[in-house]
């Protein structure tokens, strides 16, 4: 066997096509998301390399001038360049989602493994609980503590995480409770493991798989809630670069024709969230086929 | 449901910072006087005080008066209601017409190149953000064609007084037989329905077509081709109208979405409704009509997953209450 870069890169796309034929469709779906997700974030981490002005530069170039050679996306009412304030938007609205997620995520899991494991009251009130907020629309809850909060990158990352706990939580409650009557575990607990270790390490790793699937579709979700939140002016405050935003101002130019301010945040906004969403419906498929049929 | 959540709300927006007074009175007002504003609105009381009578009125179905301005919220949200209805329910009928058609076909064509475009349309439309394909929409058939109004229900020249019956325009309009009315209004929808009834149509074409899939393999499927009828009433009639009894099921929890759709298409298409009323206020910390916009949408998913359980036992005999 070679072993030079490019037998490697052979072996690497035959492996990709061998999944390919073997997964179908599904496996391009995760690829082209997986691409389109490793695209922005490179986009968000090279952002000062990459962009041709500073985002908050007030002098750029022209005002509301349309895309040209200069500002290949034009720029905007105060003079700003409109693709470097796509480029540095990537990196709010990329970090807010996935620590939103990670935030939901861990609450969750922990909290649906606790009450699962545990049962009784405890876990009869947070089943209440989390089944209202969950039943309730996520974004008017989301809106409600955004406004409430003082604007800033913490600020909107907990509205948007406090609505996916419930999600979480009803999933991973769900499953502990069929893997608690296990034998596995009832062996466990025969031989007087502590509780902690029993939800540690017979428990976590057993639940952790299937919560893949939902943390990607999570944050392709909450990409669009978090846009969604800073179009309707709530959240961040104006110095932060941020697509709902920018889509926001962009609107006010509409009747006069400025397509472009209101098109470019649009568009990445929907593809990143896109990314996300065929990312993690790949996986299911791949994992468990018969997860998305229901 | 109701109750939890009307706690919730009722205690984070008290913790957080900012309160009705200082949001009217500005930063500047001298303490005497934010204190007797205070008192006035009972602000001053404890927590748990405040909170016993507040539930107290709502049992009573008083939601209380607006802390800013002078109004029952009943009122203000009775103002707002019909907006939201008129436009939710258009909105849920362009779903169903694009979603549930374009299910169908895709189960019935499984594999083929129309399923998996119809299956790509469905992800893609999903992935796009309501406020978004509403300000393209505004774009395009507003701005460019000019086809169709971008903002509010009715033109300025149309006065709503002149209508003020059910405060659902579609209607109020019929009642008074006023056809040029009827057909501002009607223009009026056009954009906003559709914008958020595409992007709700992504799942339930996934949803019909999974369901679709499942009952086009049973044996009554089978035994009605055998049988000789032909492919389209089998499918569409046989097929549909079993894997509409899941589908229903699942559009009763789509409801949150609806609404959450819904208040994002207000805030583009300015749509005066529920979701522009608790924007509005939010901001001014009017506390009962941020409870009272929050309990009314509380109502709606609880009422509606109560008729989608209705229509379940109506159309599927085998569920009996």
């Amino acid at each position: 066997m070679k072993h030079s870069p490019t037998a490697a890169m052979g072996r690497l796309i035959g492996g990709f096509t061998g999944m390919g034929r073997k997964y179908g469709a599904e496996w391009w779906i995760l690829i082209i998301g997986a691409l389109i997700i490793g695209g922005i974030i490179l986009m968000a981490l090279l952002a000062p390399l990459i962009a041709p002005y500073d985002p908050h530069d007030q002098a750029a170039g022209p005002q509301l001038a349309p895309p040209s050679s200069e500002h290949l996306l034009g720029t905007d009412n105060l003079q700003r360049d409109v693709l470097s304030r796509i480029i540095f938007g990537a990196r709010t609205i990329l970090g807010v989602a996935i620590l939103a997620a990670l935030i939901s995520s861990v609450v969750g899991i922990s909290l649906g493994m606790f009450s699962g494991y545990s049962g009784g009251t405890f876990d009869k009130t947070l089943s209440l609980i989390m089944d209202s907020v969950y039943s309730f629309p996520g974004l008017i809850l989301a809106i409600t503590f955004a406004a409430m909060l003082e604007p800033g990158i913490m600020s909107i990352t907990i509205a948007v995480a406090v609505i996916y706990i419930p999600t979480y939580f009803r999933l991973v409650r769900g499953q502990t409770l069929t893997i608690k009557e296990e034998l596995y575990v009832e062996s466990a607990r025969a031989i007087g493991a502590p509780n902690l270790v029993i939800l540690g390490k017979y428990i976590f790793p057993n639940v952790i798989a299937t919560t893949a699937v939902v943390f990607t579709m999570n944050v392709g979700d909450a990409i669009m809630i978090e846009a969604a939140l800073t179009y309707l002016g709530l959240g961040l405050p104006p110095s932060i670069v941020d697509w709902g935003m920018d889509l926001a101002m962009g609107k006010k130019f509409l009747p006069s024709g400025q397509w472009w301010l209101i098109t470019f945040p649009g568009v990445m906004i929907s593809t990143l969230a896109l990314g996300f969403t065929m990312l993690g419906e790949g996986l299911a498929e791949i994992l468990n086929p018969r997860l998305l049929e229901r | 449901m109701l109750f939890i959540l009307l706690t919730i709300v009722f205690v984070v927006i008290r913790i957080m910072p900012g309160d009705p007074v200082s949001a009217m009175l500005g930063g500047h007002a001298p303490d005497k006087v934010i204190e007797a504003k205070k008192a006035e609105l009972g602000l001053n009381k404890p927590l748990i005080v405040q909170y016993g009578n507040y539930l107290w009125q709502v049992a009573h179905l008083d939601l209380g008066t607006s802390m800013i301005f002078k109004q029952k919220v009943t009122s203000a949200i009775s103002d707002k209601l019909p907006a939201t209805i008129e436009l939710t329910i258009f909105g849920m009928l362009v779903t169903l017409l694009v979603g549930v058609p374009l299910g169908a076909y895709a189960a019935d064509n499984r594999r083929s190149g129309q399923d998996y475009l119809i299956r790509l349309f469905g992800i893609v439309i999903y992935c796009i953000p309501v406020y978004w394909l509403g300000l393209m929409f505004q774009m395009i058939f507003g701005v460019w064609l000019d086809w169709f109004p971008v903002a509010g229900r009715t033109s300025p020249r149309v006065f709503a007084s002149t209508f003020e019956q059910t405060g659902l325009y579609i209607i109020d309009t019929l009642l008074i037989n006023d056809w040029k009315a009827l057909w501002d209004v009607l223009m009026h929808l056009v954009l906003p329905s559709l914008t958020l009834g595409l992007v709700l149509s992504g799942i339930f074409i996934r949803l019909t077509r999974a369901n679709m899939l499942d009952v086009l393999r049973s044996d009554y499927i089978l035994a009605a081709e055998a049988r000789g009828i032909r492919h389209f009433p089998v499918v569409y009639k046989h097929g549909l109208l079993n894997a509409f009894v899941p589908i229903l099921t699942m559009m009763g929890l789509q409801v949150s979405l609806l609404m959450a759709g819904a208040v994002l298409t207000e805030s583009t298409f300015s749509w005066p409704g529920m979701g522009r009323l608790l924007l509005e206020r939010i901001y001014l910390r009017d506390y009962p009509t941020i409870q009272g916009v929050i309990v009314i949408f509380a109502l709606i998913v609880a009422f509606m997953s109560l008729i989608v359980d209705i229509i379940y036992a109506l159309i599927d005999p085998r569920v009996r209450y």
